[in-house]
């Protein structure tokens, strides 16, 4: 009987069959109530630290130039609008793959003379939080054709490479085995629709970077740097790869 | 969904799982006894005995991150001048510390409700207790499991 | 430097109930986790919020290692009349942060 049932499983397995239905389900939905709730409540989130933070930094004058964000972009609930949606884009100037932390430093070398922000400082993430909250309930759609094609290609090649002791590649779990349980935790989509995000192992908020990292190390690979190359082209992959589900910056994770 | 961990069931793991300590987070060395919380208890009654009714503890039975477990509290009373809740304290057995937060409220409250997050070292029982004006003490308790995430090192 | 966060109606009726939802940014340090090389962590937590309405605390909450990071409180007042809401954070070095919230009553 079991050798007739692995048979079968055999056979299924060689089909192919993509591992996952659109629209991609969103790690919110494996939480807890309590802490969907936490997530969906405002006045409770606390990832909204950060998006007030990064409000008050948006009027704040930084920089030689004396400049602040609002003086050449206005209010952020228009300008910013769907920015985070295009994310991260081929810089026309440079012509380098830039994510919101890296178009921010870009913004205040360029036109504010002002120093770069440290990747997880409280102010890069505020910033980074309160441009990507602008976009939250709309869904990415990022170019991933001309200059973009060769990162997309790149971070598309990453994902499906087993890395590490454990020799496990991306798709493996979160294409593979979404809802399965990993010790206490439902194995999630591997979204990057929620970031930066306020994470409870942390807690505090933090970049998508810090949380690939983390993955690194969960599979025993090397941890790369915040901003590297290669993390960055596997963000335009998986922000591609988010579908039609939609921004929930600042989200609520485990 | 593993349903059978070498053999055991794994709802029985579950409820029989005692201290799962939240890894990192806390020595053992450190975690609280049961004198320490029952002379917390005592030091905040001054004497009183916390009868169980008034008071209502809601909080998940399971959490699944020890780090920040939301809860609320509510108290039934008409918090006039002459008879409202002036404190609620919550008492953990298993923190290294049982006191975990204490809210003074008044007249001026409207309602005795409140909420917050709280850190949880392991799997326990939460008590929680409100001292009202006219010197009485109410008590709640509720069991709550604690799990580990996925990745002990979260980086 | 806190971010604090508070989440209240910024006009009510005389009388009325309301809810007030409060988040400050602050690690609360416990006291109890040790760093890479074995070394103890200080203790550097919030220890106390006080909330006053008109001049007059409506509000307290004694805070310990046990309250989770980024404190959350959300508790109610009733409107009595147009004044403001004094909200101050005191951590274990004494420093203050305050914010505070006019609310409207007619």
């Amino acid at each position: 009987m079991v050798r007739t049932g692995l048979f079968a499983l055999l056979i299924i397995a060689t089909i192919s069959v993509p591992a996952f239905a659109e629209p991609r389900t969103s790690a919110r939905e494996f939480l807890p109530p309590e802490l969907q709730a936490q997530q969906a409540d405002d006045g409770a989130n606390p990832g909204m630290l950060w998006v007030e933070r990064g409000e008050k930094l948006w009027s704040q004058p930084e920089g030689s130039a004396g400049k602040s964000c609002v003086e050449c972009h206005g209010a952020a609930q228009a300008s910013m609008r769907g920015a985070a949606s295009r994310y991260p884009a081929i810089d026309e100037k440079t012509g380098d793959l830039f994510n919101i932390e890296a178009r921010i430093n870009n913004c205040r070398s360029l036109h504010m003379s002002a120093a770069p922000l440290k990747y997880e400082s409280d102010e890069l993430l505020g910033l980074t939080a309160y441009v990507a909250f602008q976009s939250r309930g709309l869904s990415f759609d990022p170019k991933i054709d001309g200059a973009a094609a060769a990162h997309f290609d790149a971070g598309k090649r990453f994902y499906f490479e087993r890395q590490g002791q454990l020799n496990v590649a991306c798709n493996q779990c979160h294409d593979d085995n979404v809802g399965k349980r990993l010790r206490g935790d439902k194995i999630s989509s591997g979204l990057s629709i929620g970031y930066p995000v306020y994470r409870l192992d942390w807690q505090k908020m933090g970049s998508l970077h810090r949380r690939l990292r983390a993955c690194s190390l969960g599979v025993r690979a090397e941890q790369l740097d915040f901003g590297s190359p290669e993390y960055l082209n596997l963000e335009l992959y998986l922000a591609s790869r988010n579908g039609s589900a939609v921004i929930e910056t600042p989200a609520v994770r485990k | 969904m593993i349903e059978r961990i070498f053999g055991i069931d794994r709802r029985d793991i579950l409820k029989s799982a005692g201290a799962i300590a939240v890894a990192g987070l806390v020595p053992s060395s450190a975690l609280a006894t049961p004198e320490t919380m029952t002379s917390a208890i005592e030091k905040a009654l001054a004497g009183k005995v916390a009868k169980p009714g008034r008071i209502k503890l809601e909080i998940s039975p399971l959490a699944e991150n020890g780090n920040s477990v939301p809860l609320t509290i509510s108290v039934e009373s008409p918090m006039t001048a002459n008879d409202h809740v002036k404190t609620i304290y919550m008492f953990a057995p298993e923190n290294p510390q049982p006191d975990m937060v204490r809210f003074h409220l008044g007249p001026r409250s409207g309602r005795a409700r409140v909420q917050t997050s709280v850190r949880l070292a392991t799997t326990q029982r939460l008590q929680a207790i409100a001292v009202m004006s006219d010197g009485s003490a109410w008590t709640d308790s509720a069991d709550v499991i604690v799990t580990m995430s996925a990745c002990l090192d979260a980086g | 430097m806190r971010t604090a966060r508070i989440v209240m109606p910024k006009s009510a009726r005389k009388g009325d109930v309301i809810e007030i939802k409060t988040l400050v940014t602050h690690p609360m340090e416990t006291g109890y986790r040790r760093d890479d090389m074995g070394k103890a962590i200080p203790r550097d937590i919030i220890k106390l919020l006080t909330v006053t309405y008109g001049g007059e605390e409506i509000f307290r909450m004694d805070m310990f290692p046990g309250t989770a990071a980024n404190p959350f409180a959300a508790f109610t007042t009733i409107a009595t009349e147009t004044g403001e809401l004094v909200f101050t954070w005191t951590d274990d070095k004494g420093e203050p942060s305050v914010e505070k919230v006019t609310l409207t009553v007619t």
